[in-house]
């Protein structure tokens, strides 16, 4: 009997002593093989009384379920001691940089970004975007919206013209949005509501002007619209674009050839450091005309100004977005300077929404 | 830009309002004011002086040593290098520790080449109050000495400018601008009537208008001589009227003529009547004719241009400027003095094509009072009268003064219609009663007598701009505007809703949103398959900004090199924009166009250590041109890409991208080396410009819901194909002759490598391939699986002339 306890003794001993799983698994077949030293033990029991196998059995069946057991826990801590090892020799620099992800290194140009935000206040306003051709003809720019042939107001908008036609008809590139008035009266019957961006032309050049540049226009024409609906609009306009809860406006008379009355719309402001605060300060500042749509341009549209009636406004889209995000000269709108497109930016996935803010 | 002071106002107006009341006044009825100068602070320290001696400076030969009475104690020694600096003149004398505004600095005391100076004798551009710095500034003999000099000249009096909206002719004049003051309750406007001047003796000048068979430019033309005039300098008072607004006073009879078209809004002219040959015709000018008018410059004139000539030639510009040859001076003895109507457009073309800005042509393009011409030609006569002596003449007319009567038929209702205000009617006959305006029935329509010198009120708009102006138009109560019953659609078009998808789209690939000019170089336009003729500006503002752009790539082009000149050689720039086929609206199309330089790649911009950087290739512009037109709704599965484009694109290494060859919807590629030294720009550069119209309008679908999606039960399984192919064969012919061996099983081909060199045939490549096989019904045995491989390999080799590689 002693024997049995020999044998237990070694064999844990040969267990622990395995240093890895080969000569783990050399120890098992030594003990639990077909001629392993307790399997051969085990074949000696059928040739025992019963009494003896009885108790003979228990014991040596003990002795290989502590063997078994030992072996196994060997073999799971020989198994977990490699793959340290190999998780040791498997190490990386992590601080080496990833590139960076494309959505945060595109950018959508401000003007792109607030003709979106135009879009969102205004269509929750009920208003469509109507758009036009950049080369028009004088009479849209012009005549239709009551300009006189060679009246002064004329001149207050330096026109691009094309060469003369052989029916001395010339084309210009539109200096203002305020043709797609025409083309959307024409072709579309009141209740109109929509707003125009797009891009307009006047050829002078220094540091304020350059020869291209963004309007927004807004026309309503129905049967009842008039002044009050249209201060309540830009009033609505100014608070939410500029994300304020208060902002002073000051409608003054003006003059345009198109709308009567006329109207040119300050808001107050504070001037620092180049900086411009809106909903403060005493400084007033022009953002915008507007006024009644002129009885004769209703006429020229096919419209009865007795029964029609309606306004419109336009302002400069990158003026405003000057304003509003502090970009100090225009000129670098259009001059696709990688640092300004980067630093004025916004990333693409910044989509102005009225719900999630304008500007994010 | 219509100027006047607030004593000159109060000429005409009876106000106490302070200053800030008049101005905040002015700018709210639409007379904004642009700008308030008061030069009474400004201008304190100078004070009027006489220069008692002026020497020779011993060390300088343009210097002079005055000792100048100043009115205060002894003479004091000023060193002066000013021409006119002598001794007996009267001047304007500024001590040490004043601010010299010209100058922008404080004097102090200094030795000016050895000898002290203790103060300083100014010009009116060292005072700004004019550009004038020829020498120091003359008084007349009985300006007082020790006077405060601002005072005296009336240059402590507010000057205030208004930036004059076009329609309001009226109110170039002072008293135009007090009337409307006064109609908005700042004080009373005064009676300024004139008093005729009866004439003595015929008019010895005879005037006709003649304009042939062509169309008059001038309606009316009065005129008048005075005799025996003595042409002084103007009293001070009319001199001090004219320099406060920062007119030089020439002499009484120009100065008169000045001060009645600030005064009223009337321009006028006077002739020397000695240098004027017999009588004159207003006609229109002869090809070939020239006038010297008084600003000393020649003017070249045509027959579009009016002008006022004698019997030796054309002496005036017809309601711009006079003649220098007829101009009055000192020795002017008998004067003519000119009243006249003149088209307004035909003055503004006229003044634009000289380009001669004058205080007439302002008013005239504007429009003044037809019925001023006669009291306007009556009042400045009896200032020549009173200022120059002589005797008049009668009143010769040429034409008559159009003032037709004009009444409009004025709705009360009109008022609340258009602005929304309710006011008392007795309010609204107030205001135009005020404004010139009168009513001659009552009730709920007025009818309202427009006054003559409001020519720009044409009807009820204009009344109701005229209430609501002086009304104020803060009274109009801001009205919320209901959006109604219109169901909430979306508002964008489909072509809008493509340009922002596409910016949003490209932006996300690492690109940057430029916004080019809309017109470009000729040279630039013309390798872009532009160049029309009916696309280049008449009037470009330089050479480079020519012709309306055929495509966006040049901007871009351009853009990517300036950014490469300054430093950033590896940039991804884009555009989303208009470009032009022709002149018709139809012939504008919306391009998204992008461009890649350097190291810019769609992984990440520049060098990096995880070799996923490298030069930018063809294959990112196609990566750009595919994935725009997928955000913009293209129908990817059915675009095709072939190989080729455009010329301004590398033969072999760009393709275009269609649905069928009719409808090509855009190009990608490298830059055509010879493109690129034309445009003056380094590669390696590639570019892609699609247009977003060319896209099919996807079909309009009854519900939002998605149809049904298919799950198989069986296991998707791939086999790999590797052909060898002439170098010529398209991958995609590969692709393309796979997928059509079953449709329906076969689920997705890629190409998952390309090889050429060793193992290969030269002239040859390798390209393997990966098919998706998706069984439907069962799960597939080997042999039906081999059997759709052989399938495969024959229509390979059959397209494509493709073996199997051993």
């Amino acid at each position: 009997m002693t024997d049995l306890h020999a044998l237990e003794t070694e064999l844990l001993a040969a267990v622990t002593n395995a240093s890895d799983e080969p000569a783990l698994e050399a120890v098992r077949v030594a003990a639990l093989g077909r001629n392993g030293s307790i399997s051969t033990l085990l074949k000696t029991l059928g040739t025992m009384s019963p009494e003896a196998r009885k108790e003979q059995g228990a014991v040596i069946n003990g002795l290989k379920d502590r063997v078994t057991a030992a072996i196994a826990e060997r073999k799971e801590a020989l198994k977990q001691s490699a793959l340290d090892q190999r998780l040791n020799t498997e190490t990386l620099d992590v601080s080496l940089a990833v590139p960076e992800p494309p959505t945060e290194v595109g950018r959508i140009h401000p003007i792109s970004q607030v003709v979106d935000e135009l879009t969102a206040i205004f269509a929750d306003m009920g208003f469509a975007v109507a758009e036009g051709p950049d080369i028009e003809s004088d009479d849209y720019n012009f005549t239709k919206l009551n300009f006189p042939e060679g009246h002064p107001a004329r001149e207050m908008q330096d026109t691009f013209f094309f060469q003369p036609k052989p029916d001395g008809s010339q084309l210009l590139l539109r200096t203002h949005t305020s043709p797609v008035q025409i083309r959307t009266m024409l072709a579309h019957k009141p209740p109109i509501r929509v707003i125009i961006p797009g891009r307009t032309y006047r050829s002078d050049s220094d540091q304020t002007h350059t020869p291209m540049f963004h309007q927004v226009e807004g026309l309503v024409i129905d049967t009842s619209s008039h002044l009050g609906h249209l201060k309540w609009i830009l009033q609505e306009f100014c608070k939410a674009f500029f994300e304020v809860d208060q902002v002073n406006m000051r409608f003054r008379p003006s003059f345009f050839p198109f709308t009567e009355p006329s109207l040119e719309v300050d808001i107050q402001c504070r001037r620092d450091k180049g900086e411009v605060r809106f909903g403060e300060g005493d400084d007033w500042m022009e953002i915008l005309g507007c006024g009644m749509v002129h009885p004769n341009v209703l006429r020229n549209c096919g419209l009865d100004p007795d029964e029609y009636q309606g306004f419109a406004w336009g302002l400069g889209i990158d003026r405003i977005a000057m304003l509003k995000y502090g970009m100090p000269d225009l000129r670098p709108f259009f001059e696709a300077d990688v640092r300004w497109l980067s630093h004025y930016g916004f990333r693409p996935l910044d989509f102005p929404t009225l719900a999630g803010g304008l500007s994010g | 830009m219509m100027k006047f002071t607030l004593a000159w106002l109060k000429e005409h107006l009876d106000t106490e309002a302070p200053l800030a009341a008049v101005v905040d006044k002015l700018t709210m009825i639409g007379l904004e004011v642009e700008s308030v100068a008061d030069r009474g602070k400004m201008l304190a320290p100078f004070t009027i002086a006489r220069v008692i001696s002026a020497e020779q400076h011993p060390n300088a030969d343009r210097l002079r040593v005055c000792m100048v009475d100043t009115g205060a104690g002894e003479p004091v020694q000023v060193v002066c290098g000013a021409p006119n600096a002598r001794a007996g003149m009267k001047g304007v004398f500024v001590p040490p520790g004043a601010f010299i505004p010209g100058k922008n600095m404080t004097l102090g005391i200094g030795k000016i080449r050895g000898v002290e100076s203790r103060g300083m004798l100014v010009s009116e551009f060292e005072l700004q109050i004019s550009d004038d710095h020829e020498g120091i500034i003359e008084l007349p003999a009985d300006a007082p000495i020790g006077a405060n000099y601002a005072q005296w000249a009336g240059l402590d009096d507010p000057l205030i400018e208004i930036n004059l909206t076009p329609n309001r002719g009226d109110c170039t004049g002072v008293n135009g601008i007090a009337r409307d003051l006064a109609a908005a309750d700042i004080g009373k406007l005064r009676d300024r009537s004139i008093r005729p001047v009866k004439g003595e003796f015929p008019c010895p000048v005879k005037v006709t208008l003649d304009f042939g068979t062509t169309p008059p430019l001038c309606p009316a033309f009065a005129l008048r001589l005075v005799r025996g005039v003595t042409n002084n300098p103007s009293p001070a008072w009319l001199q001090r009227r004219l320099i406060s607004i920062g007119l030089r006073p020439i002499n009484a009879l120009v100065d008169i003529t000045n001060f009645v078209t600030y005064d009223r809004g009337r321009p006028l002219h006077v002739f020397d009547a000695a240098k004027v040959h017999g009588n004159l015709a207003v006609r229109r000018a002869r090809e070939g004719e020239s006038l010297v008018a008084l600003d000393d410059k020649r003017y070249l004139l045509d027959s579009t241009i009016c002008v006022i000539a004698d019997e030796r030639g054309v002496e005036s510009l017809a309601g711009i400027m006079g003649g220098e040859a007829t101009g009055c001076s000192d020795t002017t003895t008998d004067v003519l003095i000119e009243s006249a109507l003149w088209d307004p457009v035909n003055i503004a073309q006229t003044g634009r094509k000289l380009g001669i800005q004058s205080d007439a042509r302002y008013r005239f393009e504007r429009g003044v009072d037809p019925a001023f011409m006669l009291p306007g030609l009556e009042l400045a006569t009896s200032m020549v009268l009173d200022l120059c002596g002589g005797r008049a003449s009668e009143v010769t007319v040429a034409g008559t003064p159009d003032t037709p009567e004009h009444i409009i038929d004025f709705p009360l209702q009109e008022l609340p219609r258009l602005t929304g205000l309710r006011a008392d009617p007795r309010e609204v006959e107030r205001v135009l009663g005020r404004l010139g305006f009168s009513i001659t029935a009552g009730g709920k329509s007025l009818k309202v007598t427009v006054p003559s010198w409001r020519g720009d009120v044409e009807g009820k708009a204009d009344l109701v701009e005229e209430i609501v102006r002086i009304l104020g138009v803060h009274r109009i109560p801001p009205t919320p505007f209901d959006r109604g019953e219109a169901p909430r659609k979306p508002v964008l078009t489909p072509i809008q809703l493509r340009t922002r998808k596409a910016k949003r789209a490209l932006a996300a690939r690492g690109m940057l949103e430029a916004v080019a000019w809309s017109f470009i170089g000729r040279w630039q336009a013309e390798l872009f398959g532009g160049g029309n003729p009916e696309l280049a500006l008449a009037n470009p503002i330089a050479s480079d900004l020519s012709d309306m752009r055929p495509s966006l790539i040049p901007g871009l082009v351009a853009a990517a090199q300036n950014n490469g000149d300054r430093g950033f050689a590896n940039v991804a720039l884009f555009e989303v924009g208009q470009v032009f086929r022709g002149d018709r609206p139809q012939d504008q199309f919306t391009a998204a166009s992008g461009v890649r330089r350097g190291l810019a790649k769609p992984t990440g911009i520049g060098r990096h250590w995880s070799a996923s950087d490298g030069e930018v290739d063809v294959f990112d512009a196609k990566a750009d041109a595919l994935a725009v037109l997928a955000a913009a709704g293209a129908p990817t599965q059915a675009l095709q890409v072939v190989p080729g484009g455009p010329p301004w694109f590398h033969p072999g290494r760009s393709g275009s991208i269609q649905i069928g060859p009719q409808n090509v919807l855009g190009h990608f590629g490298e830059l055509h080396p010879r493109a690129l030294e034309i445009l003056d720009a380094e590669g390696p550069l590639v570019a892609f410009e699609v247009i977003l119209e060319k896209i099919p309008e996807p079909k309009a679908r009854a519900t939002r819901a998605r149809p049904v999606l298919e799950f198989f039960p069986f296991q998707p399984l791939e086999r790999d194909f590797a052909f060898v192919v002439d170098r010529a064969v398209n991958a995609a012919d590969i692709l393309r002759a796979a997928q059509s061996t079953d449709r329906k099983l076969i689920t997705n081909v890629k190409v998952f490598d390309v090889y050429e060199g060793a193992g290969i045939e030269p002239g040859k490549k390798s390209i393997a391939i990966t098919v998706t096989l998706q069984p439907r019904e069962k799960t597939m045995t080997d042999a039906e699986i081999d059997a759709v491989a052989a399938k495969i390999v024959a229509e390979v080799g059959k397209r494509t002339a493709g073996v199997l590689r051993a």
